[in-house]
């Protein structure tokens, strides 16, 4: 599984992207962002719960119940900015 | 027709109005919306800014706003333009325009895209600023001015 960190995320956890591979028992947004909680410090502070962030799965925005599985592309970032 | 567009260039007003508009004489309106980069935000003033985006997933979540604006209303054109790198203040940023038969649905469409926009679709802007570098937060009322459009 690919994880993309954008904007804001990006420079908070000092990195782009990365390859993962969270075991069996994760299945949907909600366990995956519990598990890279788990790994604490920059992870744990900024993805906590009261932050504000978005996931997306596979280009499109998700919810915490949306399943994820080795091929999907997630993406986390702050809240958009355009316009 | 929809046109969407991620650049780093800037782009001309009249010519993507002449092109929307083009051989289509079923058009009665066109409605067009120009951001522009301020030079003030949040109390300080701002030197330049840098937008960032997450390709892939901005095409296509402009093309489901347009879709979306298709859906509520007749559009008979719409062309979503957004510039991303660096900016500077007076600089153009964004260009919505939709054309339709009448000018209601034109100006409705024009308003819900940009709503969504500012919401939906993944752009960030980063802020120059005399205490240094720092990203824009979202703010509650663009939130609120999406939300005015759910039914």
């Amino acid at each position: 599984m690919k994880i993309l960190y954008l904007a804001r995320l990006r420079e908070a956890l000092g990195q782009a992207e990365e390859q993962v591979a969270p075991p069996a028992s994760v299945t949907t947004v909600a366990q995956l962002l519990d598990w890279l909680r788990q790994r604490g410090g920059a992870y744990a502070e900024e993805l906590a719960e009261n932050k504000r962030f978005r996931v997306a799965v596979n280009h499109t925005v998700a919810q915490p119940d949306t399943i994820v599985s080795a091929q999907d592309e997630v993406a986390i970032f702050p809240p958009v900015t355009g316009g | 027709m929809t046109t969407i567009r991620i650049q780093t260039a800037d782009f001309d007003l009249s010519t993507e109005l002449a092109n929307i508009r083009k051989d289509n004489p079923r058009i009665g309106a066109v409605a067009s919306f120009v951001g522009v980069v301020r030079d003030l935000n949040d109390g300080s003033s701002v030197s330049g800014m840098t937008l960032e985006h997450y390709p892939g997933m901005t095409e296509k979540a402009l093309a489901d706003i347009a879709t979306e604006a298709s859906s509520r209303w007749e559009v008979l054109g719409c062309t979503i333009i957004h510039r991303v790198g660096p900016l500077k203040p007076l600089d153009q940023i964004v260009l919505v325009i939709v054309a339709s038969g009448h000018r209601g649905d034109a100006f409705a469409a024009c308003e819900f895209i940009m709503d969504f926009l500012k919401t939906q679709a993944p752009f960030w802007k980063k802020e120059a600023t005399p205490d240094g570098d720092r990203w824009v937060e979202a703010r509650d009322s663009d939130d609120a001015a999406a939300a005015r459009w759910t039914r």
